[in-house]
């Protein structure tokens, strides 16, 4: 037993009760631990900290070991998991930071602010890393649009996502939308940012250097968000709504000078270390840069500025606060790094220091409040393994098939365009600024986003891909899935898949079924990742994504970047010239366990999802970035939802702001006879992709796609503007007007949300 | 070379491929701080896109205070080149420099997209690289830009012709001519000596052929050559 450190009550702060450590959310076994450790009762701020550091959403005590299995290392890994976000190495000295998070409970409750600081805190993630935000995407999840609640929450997502983003400059590169009834009341919105930095310029989040002074930079502190990450760390219940107080507010506009001063601060060398006070604020950004530094700090919270007077050290230490940043700086650096805040408009204010007796220590004007050994403190939280068991009502599901009669195929194409999921996202992008900072090379509305980085030849894409559907028929394999879908888009627009981040949004883990969702997804995950040599480089676990109708189909988001060697060679999605042949990439198998078709169409989800091929979906990578590189492809777009008649459909429609439609017209020919016909269209087993060329240059994907045991099928040629899709097999053709199908695809989202518009 | 002052107010975003349009157009672009109260012997000046003071207020509003704004205006008075793109469109409205204002959108959204615009006017220190009528088609993003005015300033606007840049319908677009709901249409303005202009519109954004287009490059040759002729003259 170590000495016992004393700390006293503030005054006015009542005694540690049994019923007070309930409210802060931690177990009995996990008191007893604190009370261990310390060789005494908690104060109310230590209790305050702890619950904090030690809630799900900081401690990843439930996942941790799952997460320990995934596969992290690679030459092109300049920084793996562990820091602010992952950074991976790109060509001349260059590096991209990118990271994923999710900001789920705060939306459900305030769905504008939620997701406006949702955006804020991953933008500080990256740019704390020492790279300028360059993109952001985002993965925005809701229950179905006929409810009124969703449309609300809809909107408020979109609108703060937009606000946020455009305020404070970077544009929105990608994202997908999807709707579902497991999200009705628990809405999903996780936002990935992507930054570009000169590797040398590199900065971690180590404390270092006893004596060393510790600064807040930025925003003061208000009472907002207190206790924002246990709040993310249980069920959302009718009780959730009073918890709209702890949601956090947002400036961009502060966000947008903290940027500026905190990258001037990063390449002007004036800094030892930064953090974003993220999820419990100063609490977490201190502590664990205490903890990954092997030092102490002592902070005197009677020093930070605040918004309102009268804060206790324990509101201090958890408030929320947005725009808010800890500085570790040399102490003959402090007038320096006040003067570049000062020239941003920005308070930077010395706030303490690190020490050498390992201690978190917290003083308010002289009275230890808080005095706990720090690296315990970051890592002692007791970690579980809970119990993971396959329910058997998803064993079932799994053997099930439709009961409804199907449509004729011409009428099932035009269903699954107009629903929500697969039809246009215009709708949400056009509130986001695309273009800003002149270097978007390829926007939304495609498979992946591809921007250029200024003074190079080179390019980077990136998506973001989940198909929870098939995560929640079978979750090793929709892990798996939703690793190839992000690889698949990335791979068609001509670019290397490099590495992933993820957002692994699940219901409550203490309920076994859905730890073996979880458990079984991560698996897939690191399985797909290791055949595509794409490490993880870092992420967010959001659990507790359920209210009592049940939990959410569990959502693992997976973020991805890619290189793309020349940026002149990147491939769009959409036909673009009549006469251009129309290349059916990878075999067909007619797979509709799990579809959109058996979904939207047949109102089944059920069935095994297709088993997903590595190897082939490798394979077909290369296929894509060597047609690419050698300026063979027109175009390139994945099957995925829908399969190959959404994909010819999406290819004929054009881009969100096309000047028309493209006729196409494709004979399925005797390839694949044993297949239904339902299972040509609308199959969605994977390792495909739909391609457009000029004639001359189909021998040349042929041979490609040979040495690579892809199969490339010929099905047609691109035709005239506005004309007919139309689509062959034996003795039936089916016949689409493309215009008619493109009304149908880009007013389903605004017919939903604002009758009359669209 | 020709000098051009690029202003950055807190806020704003656009700045730095204003400052690369400039420079692919053959000028020196400088970035000037919004503190200044000189313009540092720039011959023209271009407020960039943003929010500045993240639009707290109105677009524009506490930016037109900014101790620069006085040189600028002092600039115009004497005939200078100043261009407001979006945010600094924003700005010289409540400036006066231009009359007229920008209100929340019609739809009251945000809107990012490509518009096509007609040039209306070529005698302008931004337009003369263009064909009279050209439709050329740049992006938009901005959540303020319905231009309204007085029935009586439209309309002399119209007489005068400094309606510079217009929205216009092309052939197969399924998307609203119009992304605002501007009167007549309107995307941009001039003085009546073409010299002070704005527009919402974000050429800057579409000035490099890499990018798919540089629609939006002819905008700052314009400028550049106006303030080439005027070195000459």
């Amino acid at each position: 037993m170590t000495t016992v450190i004393a700390a006293e009550a503030f005054p006015g702060e009542p005694a540690v009760t049994d019923a007070l450590v309930r409210e802060h959310k931690l177990t009995d076994a996990e008191y007893r631990a604190i009370q261990q450790l310390l060789g005494r009762d908690p104060t109310l701020t230590e209790l305050g900290i702890f619950s904090a550091l030690w809630s799900e959403h900081c401690s990843y005590k439930h996942t941790k070991p799952v997460l320990r299995r995934f596969p992290v290392d690679g030459p092109q890994v300049a920084q793996g998991p562990g820091e602010n976000a992952g950074v991976l190495r790109l060509p001349d000295g260059w590096a991209v930071a990118f990271k994923i998070e999710s900001h789920n409970h705060p939306s459900a409750v305030e769905p504008y602010q939620g997701a406006a600081t949702g955006v804020g805190g991953i933008l500080r993630d990256v740019f704390t890393m020492g790279a300028r935000p360059v993109a952001v995407l985002n993965s925005l999840r809701l229950g179905p649009l006929d409810d009124a609640r969703n449309r609300y929450l809809f909107a408020g997502i979109v609108k703060g996502v937009g606000d946020y983003g455009n305020c404070v400059g970077v544009p929105t590169l990608g994202g997908e939308v999807c709707f579902s009834p497991s999200y009705s009341g628990n809405p999903l919105v996780n936002a990935m940012a992507v930054g570009l930095l000169r590797e040398s310029d590199l900065i971690t989040a180590r404390a270092e250097g006893v004596g060393n002074i510790l600064l807040a930079v930025g925003a003061k502190t208000g009472r907002d968000g207190i206790h924002g990450a246990s709040f993310a760390s249980e069920d959302l219940t009718a009780e959730s709504e009073k918890r709209r107080p702890q949601v956090q507010v947002g400036d961009p506009f502060t966000e947008k000078l903290l940027l500026e001063a905190s990258l001037e601060l990063i390449t002007g060398n004036y800094i030892v270390a930064i953090q974003d006070m993220g999820a419990a604020g100063l609490t977490s950004s201190s502590a664990e840069m205490a903890a990954r530094g092997g030092v102490g700090v002592e902070l005197d919270t009677s020093l930070v500025p605040t918004r309102e007077a009268g804060m206790t050290p324990y509101e201090i230490m958890l408030s929320e606060s947005q725009e808010r940043m800890l500085v570790v700086a040399e102490p003959h650096r402090v007038a320096e790094i006040q003067a570049v805040c000062r020239r941003w408009e920005l308070d930077a204010t010395a706030i303490g220091r690190v020490t050498d007796d390992g201690l978190f220590r917290i003083v308010h004007a002289g009275r230890t409040v808080a005095a706990i050994p720090g690296q315990e403190l970051v890592d002692g939280c007791p970690m579980y393994t809970p119990d993971a068991v396959e329910a058997p009502a998803a064993v079932a599901r799994r053997r099930e098939a439709p009961t409804m009669a199907a449509p004729d195929p011409v009428t099932a194409l035009k269903r699954l365009l107009d629903a929500p999921t697969i039809a246009s996202k215009r709708w949400v992008f056009e509130q986001f600024d695309t273009t800003v900072r002149a270097a978007s090379t390829i926007l939304p509305g495609g498979d992946a986003g591809v921007l250029q980085i200024p003074g190079t030849t080179f390019g980077i894409a990136m998506t973001v891909d989940c198909n929870a559907r098939f995560v929640l028929l079978d979750p090793y394999e929709g892990g798996k899935a939703a690793v190839a879908e992000a690889a698949r888009n990335i791979a068609c627009t001509g670019a290397r898949p490099l590495g992933i981040t993820d957002c692994l949004n699940f219901g409550n883990p203490d309920h076994p079924e859905i730890f073996f969702q979880f458990s079984e997804a991560c698996r897939g995950i690191s399985d797909a990742c290791r055949a595509f040599d794409t490490p993880v480089t870092g992420g967010n676990v959001s659990l507790y994504n359920q209210n009592p109708r049940g939990a959410i189909d569990p959502t693992p988001t997976i973020g991805m970047v890619g290189l793309l060697p020349d940026i002149t060679t990147a491939v769009p999605s959409h036909f673009s010239v009549e006469g251009d042949a129309i290349l059916l990439l990878g075999g067909t198998t007619g797979h509709l366990g799990g579809s959109a078709y058996w979904a939207e169409v047949l109102d089944a989800t059920v069935g095994a999802p297709p088993p997903v091929d590595l190897a082939a979906e490798r394979q077909l990578q290369e296929v894509l970035i060597a047609g690419a590189a050698q300026r063979l492809l027109r175009s390139a777009h994945d099957l995925s939802d829908g399969g190959l008649a959404v994909a010819l459909a999406e290819c004929c429609i054009g881009g969100p702001w096309a000047t028309g439609t493209w006729a196409a017209d494709v004979d399925l020919g005797r390839h694949a006879d044993a297949v239904s016909n339902e299972g040509w269209l609308f199959g969605e087993e994977g390792a495909r992709a739909l391609v457009s060329c000029a004639p001359e240059h189909v021998a040349a994907l042929q041979r490609l796609g040979h040495d690579r045991g892809i199969p490339v099928h010929f099905l047609g040629l691109v035709g005239e503007r506005d004309g007919h899709l139309r689509v062959r097999r034996a003795m039936t053709t089916w016949q689409w007007s493309t215009a008619e199908l493109r009304r149908i695809y880009l007013t389903a989202i605004p017919r939903r949300m604002s009758p009359g518009e669209g | 070379m020709s000098r051009v002052a690029v202003v950055r107010f807190p806020g704003s975003n656009c700045e730095t491929e204003t400052l690369q349009a400039i420079e692919r157009a053959g000028g020196a672009g400088v970035l000037l701080d919004y503190r200044e109260t000189s313009l540092g012997g720039a011959e023209a000046v271009v407020l960039p896109g943003g929010f500045s003071y993240g639009d707290y207020l109105r677009s524009g509003a506490i930016a037109r205070f900014a101790p620069v704004m006085q040189a600028i205006q002092a600039h115009a008075a004497a005939g200078g080149a100043v261009v407001g793109i979006c945010n600094g469109f924003q700005m010289l409205c409540e400036a006066h420099l231009l009359p007229g204002a920008l209100l929340r959108n019609a739809q009251q959204r945000f809107v990012s997209r490509p518009v096509d615009v007609r040039i209306e006017r070529r005698t302008t220190v931004c337009t003369t690289a263009y064909v009279d009528g050209e439709i050329i088609r740049i992006p938009v993003a901005h959540g303020e830009g319905r231009y309204t005015a007085d029935p009586a300033v439209l309309q002399e606007l119209e007489v005068e012709g400094r309606v510079m840049m217009r929205y216009v319908r092309v052939p197969g677009s399924d998307a609203d001519h119009n992304p605002n709901g501007s009167a007549a249409d309107i995307a941009g303005i001039c003085n009546a000596a073409g010299t002070v202009i704005g527009f919402m519109p974000h050429p800057e954004r579409l000035a490099d052929a890499t990018l798919g287009s540089d629609a939006g490059h002819r905008i700052f040759s314009s400028l550049m050559q106006h303030l080439a002729l005027g070195a000459a003259a």
